[in-house]
């Protein structure tokens, strides 16, 4: 077996070199092959160099931990073993008790030598008995969408409009005649049966305001309205194609909510 | 009586529950105070040698338990009833429980005092097995009786409520004493963020090993940042050269976590070294624009703060170069609780003669402007 090798995604310089160097006395056949500062490169990085472990910081500039390690999750290669995640926190309540429901390796800063061993241990167990890449993968999805729901920011009162300016109009659709939203980097756009708008609000802020049982979240950039959705076709790498009522293009349901797309 | 406010709490109140373990209370304590009374008192009329105690016991138990019955009995009708009407109007519901105002007491009074010594005594009559006679003529013979139910009434009646109203002042006093020390921790804890604290200790904890000389300047920085801030409450004011100084404390400790990503710049005009400001005023800015302007954005960027005279205002600016409000505001708690409470100590300091504007910064961030009156 190949020597583990491991990405550090944290954005305090002191803390990522502190960790690195911890990591290397404690573990020194493990091979830290990246450090990033922020999600974002995290995820391109961990896409690139496919470690075997990742070490998450949760707070973040970019995307935090948690939704890097989404991301990750959702663009993950098939076939390529899913690596290991911990996060890392200084101090986040509810992020610890998930972490300790869904049973994710976490360590709090300061880390203490004691705990970092302990961590290299389980890790160690755990890389030994390794299953197939695809048990490891399903098991990691199990967990990250205990994680997310847990994450998910209270509802807040429905939308009903959504207002949509362009130079000095601005549209009003009503939010049951959208068919999806979809991220566009500060955007979300809007999609109904004749046109799209782009309104300027994250989807991360749009979604609280949805019905959960109307707008279904297909992916970590697209919400859809179920009763838009007219089939769903689940591919080998467990992504699911999604046909439209009223749209010709499909949508992808991502390996974390594919599992939403089966028969009765 | 104040409207209530929220028309969802109108909504909510319109249907007024009666307190019942609350009123059971009154209304045994109310019954237990009578007992005493009409005991008392039959000790008393039973050693003036007039009546037998017996006697004396059997009609002053009755009698007092038909006033309780009237007067305690009626006065939570009474109120129940307003807090219920109120109730209805989408009225303030805070009004102690089972008293309905001195004007309905005094005509409960009233009430109790005539028919409560008129039933119970025939009552007490028809036990002992006397002949009836009208009530009316049992007083023929004297006026004692009326006598001591008046003053055994208005005894009970302004003990029991006396109590009762100190009890709700109380408790008002202890809501209010909760509400105030509730938001003195929130303070704190906003200014004491678990978060910022841990992640400092973490960066300490390296730089000891690595960098000891480092490690102590971040350490005196450090508990100079933890000394001004448990001091703020009770400090009224300071110089500003002190509020740079305890800023620049602040922003060190979150360049060494930062590193290259947040650059500051602090500037104080010399003549406005003294002036006197609320401590940590500045404070909750500067982290607002660190925690939502410069941490989330990926390549970091620049905090400035600086101070200068308009004429008789002082203004103090925070401008940063991190996402902007619109972004900011995205980012969850959206730090709107740091500054409301910069702007409820500017108001209790200085009225309407200073304040706080946010607002989008020409070349990209958030620029926030304090402005106070000079003395």
């Amino acid at each position: 077996m190949n020597p583990p090798t491991a990405l550090i995604a944290e954005d305090e310089p002191l803390l990522a070199g502190a960790l690195r160097a911890d990591l290397a006395r404690l573990w020194p056949e493990l091979k830290i092959v990246a450090l990033a500062g922020d999600g974002q490169q995290a995820v391109e990085q961990a896409l690139a160099q496919r470690p075997t472990l990742c070490f998450l910081d949760i707070r973040m500039p970019g995307l935090s931990g948690l939704e890097a390690a989404q991301a990750l999750a959702e663009d993950w290669p098939d076939g390529a073993p899913f690596p290991l995640l911990v996060f890392v926190t200084a101090y986040d309540q509810y992020a610890l008790q998930a972490f300790d429901a869904q049973a994710v390796d976490y360590l709090i800063k300061p880390v203490d030598e004691a705990r970092l061993v302990a961590c290299i241990g389980r890790l160690k167990h755990r890389l030994a008995l390794q299953q197939g890449a695809a048990q490891a993968l399903q098991d990691s999805l199990a967990q990250l969408r205990g994680l997310l729901g847990a994450a998910a920011p209270p509802p807040q009162p429905r939308l009903q409009m959504i207002q949509a300016q362009v130079g000095a109009t601005v549209h009003l659709v009503p939010v049951d005649e959208v068919i999806y939203f979809e991220a566009a980097d500060k955007y979300v756009r809007v999609v109904t049966k004749e046109r799209e708008h782009l309104i300027r609000m994250s989807l991360r802020e749009l979604l609280p305001q949805l019905d959960p049982a109307l707008f279904w979240q297909v992916h970590r950039g697209t919400v859809v309205q179920a009763r838009c959705i007219a089939s769903a076709r689940r591919d080998e790498s467990g992504k699911a194609q999604l046909t439209l009522r009223g749209r010709p293009e499909t949508l992808v349901a991502s390996r974390l909510y594919a599992h939403l797309f089966k028969g009765m | 009586m104040k409207p209530a406010t929220a028309p969802a709490q109108t909504a909510l109140q319109a249907d007024y529950l009666l307190p019942w373990p609350r009123v059971r209370i009154q209304l045994l304590r109310g019954a237990g105070f009578v007992l005493l009374l009409c005991l008392a008192i039959a000790l008393l009329l039973g050693a003036t040698g007039r009546t037998s105690f017996g006697d004396a016991l059997l009609h002053s138990l009755l009698i007092g338990l038909c006033c309780w019955l009237l007067i305690d009995g009626g006065r939570h009708l009474l109120s129940h009833l307003r807090l219920r009407a109120r109730a209805r109007r989408g009225l303030c519901l805070d009004l102690p429980v089972g008293f309905p105002g001195w004007p309905w007491m005094v005509v409960l009074m009233l009430l109790g005092m005539t028919l409560g010594p008129i039933a119970g005594t025939a009552l007490a009559r028809w036990l002992s097995g006397e002949a009836w006679q009208p009530p009316w003529a049992a007083f023929g013979g004297g006026h004692l009786t009326w006598i001591i139910t008046l003053l055994a009434s208005v005894a009970s009646v302004v003990t029991l409520t006396l109590l009762e109203r100190l009890g709700h002042a109380r408790a008002a006093a202890e809501a209010a004493r909760r509400v105030a020390a509730e938001n003195q921790l929130k303070l704190l804890e906003s200014q004491l963020e678990p978060h910022m604290l841990f992640n400092t200790l973490a960066n300490l904890r390296v730089l000891i090993g690595s960098d000891p000389a480092r490690a102590q300047a971040m350490l005196d920085r450090l508990i100079a940042f933890l000394r001004a801030t448990l001091n703020a409450s009770r400090q009224t004011m300071h110089p500003l050269a002190t509020e740079f100084e305890r800023t620049a404390d602040y922003l060190a400790l979150m360049q060494v976590r930062m590193g290259s990503r947040l650059q500051t710049q602090l500037s104080l005009p010399a003549e406005l070294q003294d002036a006197a400001v609320p401590p940590l005023l500045l404070q909750p800015l500067v982290e607002n624009s660190i925690k939502h302007g410069l941490e989330p954005k990926v390549g970091g960027g620049r905090i400035e703060v600086s101070a200068r005279r308009e004429g008789a205002l002082l203004v103090l600016e925070i401008r940063d170069s991190g996402v902007g409000l619109a972004d900011a505001a995205l980012s969850a708690g959206g730090g709107q609780f740091g500054l409301q409470q910069v702007r409820e100590r500017l108001r209790t300091l200085y009225g309407d003669r200073a304040s706080l504007a946010l607002q989008p910064a020409p070349e990209g961030g958030t620029l926030a402007t304090i402005r106070l009156p000079l003395p």
